[in-house]
């Protein structure tokens, strides 16, 4: 059990600020779930409320964002109460990406609910559960400053790229066979990527709570060798 | 990255030092450098042992009964207890600036000069230029120039501890030793005290006592934390702020005072 701030006041905004961004995290989950199940059960008004719900993640952003600088500005934090700020700083820009991206796979969901589908969909359902447990878990991480959680987060990111890869050269094949399948193959690709990029997005997240939890920054190792030379 | 210049050699260093005032430990066992052209501050709560170590830098706590050490201080590599060192000597090798502003009651030329003059330099137009040199040093130059011949003890508090400065630097010591100089002191004269330790430092060796951790932050190459008379840990200072290695350190630097 770590020791808490003798001064409550600051214990109580970064109990604020934790909480915050747990409920944007839920929020985030929620629509990534949505905006697929909008897809595979062709529920086009699900659609329009992940649309109307992105609104909740971008209120948040700010909010957060808001509460950091005033940590910032009157606090001075240190050591790990400054690597939770610059950390909470970064993430909430990850998480309102993914916001955006399931706006967006939600917009393609309702272009794609009023034609007859290409195929079942089996792959993407599957890619959208990979990318949603990725981002559950790097925020599970982010909660329990678990960094071998993190890792697994980072190591699990290789199912996404090849389930991506595989529906990728399926929606190909659809589109040599018959170039009537193209709208609707483009479409699906565009979701298929927009899921690889949240996956990527919880990879962010990831890293970050690995630099929160041991101060150690392991983003891009190999630009890192470029610059020490 | 910028080149890191190699690591500096160190100007002074305490190799488990242990100081007792009678039967009460105030240190126990510190081994800690103080690297040459750097500032080390010394952070940790009241009681740490923290001015204790700093004032055993330059044997001020010789003038405290009842107080025994253990334990080596180097400076330049040589025992500052050795019986061939003159403790006035060392002192003015050594020189300290305290926490609340000590000018002598006398005007701010000799204020400055007072040094100088113990020290049994005579001419005229050398001791001015020396106290000029100071004065400049210190920041405070442009200031007082007009007024030497005016009492000390009509200047603000940021302008006194400045002077406390110039009369440390006329001796031209080589280690600054810098007790909470800024403790009473408004922002902007902080802010002048702090700038001036920047520069100070390509000069002179320093190590800072402060309760502002801020400060420490801002002004510091390295940090060394104590706690309960031990040294918990030192590290650059930008490590102790943003990763320490030690859970003490890192209580103490993020606030949660047990």
């Amino acid at each position: 059990m770590p020791a808490t701030h003798t001064d409550k006041a600051f214990e109580q905004d970064l109990r604020d600020l934790r909480e915050k961004l747990l409920a944007m995290g839920a929020k985030v989950e929620a629509l990534i779930a949505n905006s697929v199940r909008a897809l595979t059960e062709r529920d086009s008004p699900l659609a329009e409320k992940v649309v109307s719900a992105d609104r909740e993640v971008n209120r948040l952003e700010v909010e957060i964002d808001d509460l950091c600088r005033r940590i910032l500005a009157l606090r001075q934090p240190a050591a790990s109460d400054l690597r939770l700020i610059t950390t909470a700083l970064k993430i909430v820009t990850d998480l309102e990406r993914i916001g955006d991206l399931a706006v967006n796979l939600a917009e393609r969901a309702m272009d794609l609910n009023m034609v007859p589908p290409l195929a079942p969909y089996v792959d993407i359902p599957r890619l959208a559960d990979l990318a949603q447990q990725q981002v559950k878990k790097a925020l599970d991480a982010f909660v329990s400053g678990d960094a071998d959680k993190a890792e697994d987060v980072l190591k699990g990111d290789d199912l996404l790229d090849a389930l991506f890869l595989k529906i990728f050269n399926e929606l190909l094949a659809y589109m040599m066979e018959d170039s009537k399948n193209i709208r609707r193959a483009t479409a699906l690709m565009f979701i298929a990527k927009h899921l690889e990029r949240i996956g990527d997005h919880a990879m962010n997240v990831a890293e970050m709570v690995i630099y929160m939890v041991r101060g150690k920054d392991v983003r891009h190792p190999r630009s890192r060798n470029l610059t020490a030379e | 990255m910028p080149l890191q210049s190699p690591s500096p050699r160190n100007k002074m260093e305490a190799r488990e030092l242990t100081l007792r005032y009678g039967s009460k430990v105030a240190i126990r066992t510190i081994s800690l450098a103080i690297p040459e052209h750097q500032v080390t501050a010394l952070i940790g709560p009241s009681g740490c042992g923290k001015s204790t170590f700093l004032r055993s830098l330059n044997r001020m706590n010789d003038l405290i009964p009842g107080t025994h050490h253990t334990g080596t201080i180097l400076l330049d590599g040589t025992s500052i207890h050795d019986r061939a060192l003159d403790v006035v000597d060392l002192r003015r090798r050594v020189g300290m600036v305290f926490q609340k502003s000590n000018p002598f009651p006398k005007s701010i030329f000799e204020n400055v000069a007072y040094g100088l003059r113990v020290g049994g330099l005579k001419d005229k137009a050398a001791l001015s230029a020396r106290v000029e040199k100071s004065l400049r040093g210190a920041a405070l130059w442009d200031e007082v120039k007009d007024r030497l011949d005016e009492s000390a003890l009509g200047l603000s508090g940021g302008q006194q501890q400045r002077l406390c400065i110039a009369r440390a630097m006329a001796v031209e010591p080589e280690v600054l030793l810098m007790d909470e100089p800024a403790s009473a002191l408004d922002p902007i004269a902080t802010a002048k005290i702090e700038e001036l330790i920047h520069e100070l430092k390509s000069t002179y060796t320093i190590a800072i006592v402060t309760h502002n951790m801020q400060q420490a932050a801002r002004v510091s190459d390295r940090t060394a934390f104590f706690y309960m008379g031990e040294l918990v840990e030192c590290g650059p200072t930008e490590q102790i702020f943003t990763n320490p290695r030690e859970k003490r350190t890192e209580d103490y630097v993020t606030g949660k005072f047990g």
